[in-house]
């Protein structure tokens, strides 16, 4: 789970990491009121659930409280459209209005679960405000990774390593080390996936400071954090994706027009990359889940049909524990519950009960051909994605 | 002979009275597995189907009906425990097949066990199954298996049965199949699965099938080059997946270069495995490796 800038600093503030003085402003006044008590001069940040906020303007220095406030009323209400939201953008209903820093050194560190560590590690480097793939391809040597022994925790040698590694000395060095380990137990009390914190600022001052921070909090672990729970910003959310996480399907949107009902990640991801082999996009990734029943399956291809760049769907089931009479009685009452969708269907069904669910499928008289073989399926649903604007229709079951 | 699973196997399902537990007990019996016991604390005493004696304890279990694999179907916020206690129990193959365990707990026990003499398999897998001894310990669909001299090690569920079934389709039996699971952090690695397959004179070469996310199939190249003599197939899912965007498994999100499709195809083809082109054709990819 993503939560918001304001979100994180108020966790790592509550946890002794030094965050700039700011106020969470939801109107054009409440940053006016803000940029005051903060004496005038102020930086005004839309909060969305997206990276890349600087260069699409979503970052605004204002040099008096009447521009802090213009700014926030440009921002709120408005889509903020950065590299990573897409063409759609992210809305934006709250803005943080800060204390202008005067940054000397900007630094990257971050704590995160790594699978091949089988734990957490600490990453850090010198080269803070920009992105650490980026580092990491041009100076890789510049990265310190520092792994987490589980039980132990983060050690104080290891924070001291991190500090007087990130070029802290002198004063510096003691409450720098000091706030590695704080960052660690955020992490650790939270179940966070990531802590991220970049840059970490040293001002002209020489205060240290969380200028920018994001935290993601591991959705499998949210049953015992009720309170973080608590912080998710719906809003934020593609509302297919939120349609289908109500419902317990794992949905992706995506960017192309093959609509695909899978059950399974790893086949999912297959059919992706079987659809585009055969020359079409994939709309979506849909994982209907091992233990789905005809109504669950029957939502699932309801949020594939009500999304409007649909143009032809793949229905990809190796039936295991779920059955595939279940899937074609679930995908009946999807088509009758959005009568109006009449996009062809390719289905291909294995496993358990393929042949009953084939049966009710071809008797149905849906728009639906039945395909055996994967490659097959895929360059029959992508020539109908291509083909799309030919009216197709029913009775081309097989 | 096979990995992990065969014929002196004699299963212990933990969270056997639950409505997953119960269905996958009765499917791994009625394939031919050796189900001695299930455990689920409060149901000491009964039966399950009539016949196989169920235990509060996984310990009294061991005890009781020498059980030496445990297969695990008890929920997220309790599932760490009970690997843990099969650990303790002595148990020493252990398939954990519940989704959505935190992966701080999943680190802890991957922590506890580092240092002794048992596999943890999973979490979030289907489990295992060695078609020639007619032992499944897991919820894989027993018919789509052949007996045969090919070992199958994937992240995935549904598309390792999809691979299973391109096989059998070309006629090419398995010896053992393991899911290692789909999230970021699990108790056997690639590695693990594959050292084994290197020792069994019964797997003459592996499919091996990744997807997007973490290092994993970078690790398992490098072993593959460095100390694995027998032929690999490899197939990779999510070249078409964005980053930054989780695909359904909790481990399949790219996070950095490395987390790509393309990285761990080239790092698999350097290691000379063969590599399936699409996931239509993992079948007949193996078939090509077989000469």
């Amino acid at each position: 789970m993503k939560v918001h800038e304001y979100q994180a600093k108020r966790v790592l503030a509550e946890a002794g990491v030094p965050v700039p003085r700011g106020e969470m402003a939801r109107s054009a006044d409440e940053a006016r009121k803000a940029a005051e008590r903060l004496g005038g001069k102020a930086v005004v940040k839309a909060q969305v659930h997206a990276g890349g906020r600087g260069k699409a303007g979503g970052i605004r220095v204002a040099s008096s409280p009447e521009e802090a406030g213009r700014a926030a009323e440009e921002m709120l209400g408005s889509r903020l459209v950065t590299f990573q939201t897409g063409p759609e953008g992210a809305p934006v209903s709250a803005a943080l209005v800060e204390e202008p820093l005067e940054i000397a050194r900007e630094l990257y560190l971050a704590i995160v679960m790594d699978g091949a560590a089988r734990g957490p590690v600490v990453i850090a480097s010198q080269a803070g405000g920009m992105e650490i793939e980026e580092v990491a391809e041009r100076t890789p040597g510049k990265i310190m990774r520092i792994p987490i022994d589980p039980g132990l925790g983060l050690q104080p040698y290891q924070g001291r390593k991190l500090a007087y590694g990130l070029g802290f000395e002198g004063a510096q060095a003691r409450p720098a080390a000091a706030m590695m380990g704080r960052l660690y137990s955020v992490f650790r009390e939270n179940d966070c996936s990531l802590v991220e914190i970049n840059p970490l600022a040293v001002t002209s001052d020489g205060r240290i400071l969380a200028a920018d921070a994001k935290l993601d909090f591991e959705d499998d672990a949210l049953f015992r954090h009720p309170a973080l729970r608590e912080m998710h910003d719906p809003a934020q959310d593609d509302p297919l994706e939120a349609q289908a996480s109500e419902f317990g399907i794992s949905y992706v949107k995506l960017d192309g027009d093959v609509g695909c009902m899978v059950n399974g990640a790893g086949l999912a991801m297959a059919t992706m990359d079987v659809i585009g082999q055969a020359g079409g996009g994939p709309a979506n990734f849909l994982d209907v889940g091992g233990g789905a029943d005809e109504d669950k399956v029957a939502r699932a291809l309801s949020i594939i049909l009500s999304d409007p760049s649909v143009k032809s769907v793949l229905v990809n089931i190796f039936g295991g524990i779920l059955r595939c009479d279940v899937v074609a009685k679930g995908m009946l009452q999807a088509v009758g519950e959005n009568p109006q969708t009449d996009r062809p269907m390719v289905v291909r069904m294995l496993g358990t009960n393929a042949e009953e669910g084939r049966g009710i499928l071809s008797a149905s008289g849906l728009n639906v051909a039945l395909v055996d073989d994967l490659a097959e399926a895929a360059q029959a649903v992508s020539r109908y994605s291509r083909a799309s604007g030919i009216p197709s229709g029913p009775g081309a079951a097989r | 002979m096979s990995i992990l699973a065969g014929a002196d196997t004699r299963l212990l399902v933990q969270g056997i009275t639950g409505r997953e537990g119960s269905f996958h007990a009765g499917r791994c019996r009625e394939y031919g597995t050796n189900l001695v016991a299930g455990v689920t604390p409060g149901k000491g005493g009964g039966l399950f189907e009539e016949s196989i004696p169920i235990y509060n304890t996984v310990e009294e279990a061991v005890v009781e009906t020498g059980a030496n694999m445990s297969l695990i179907f008890v929920p997220p916020p309790f599932a760490a425990d009970a690997i843990v206690e099969s650990v303790d129990a002595g148990i020493p193959t252990i398939a954990c097949i519940t989704e959505g365990i935190p992966v701080s707990d999943t680190v802890a026990v991957v922590h506890y066990t580092r240092d002794k003499d048992v596999t943890v398999i999973g979490p979030n897998c289907p489990g295992l199954i060695s078609p020639g001894h007619r032992c499944k310990a897991g919820i894989m669909p027993g018919s789509i298996h052949m007996p045969g001299r090919v070992g199958v090690v994937s992240r995935s569920g549904t598309l390792t049965y999809e691979a299973v079934g391109q096989l059998t389709a070309l006629d090419i039996g398995q010896s053992t199949c393991v899911g290692i699971g789909g999230d970021p952090v699990s108790g056997t690695s690639f590695i693990d699965v594959l050292a084994m397959f290197e020792d069994d004179p019964d797997t003459d070469a592996v499919a091996l099938i990744g997807e997007i996310g973490g290092t994993r199939e970078q690790e398992a190249a490098e072993f593959i080059e460095s100390d694995f003599t027998k032929p690999v197939a490899a197939l990779i899912v999510g070249r078409s997946a964005p980053p930054g965007r989780r695909m359904g498994h909790a481990g399949a999100i790219i996070t950095g270069r490395s987390a790509r499709a393309s990285e761990k195809i080239a790092a698999l083809e350097r290691a000379g495995a063969a590599i399936a082109p699409s996931p239509a054709h993992i079948g007949a990819t193996v078939q090509s490796i077989l000469a």
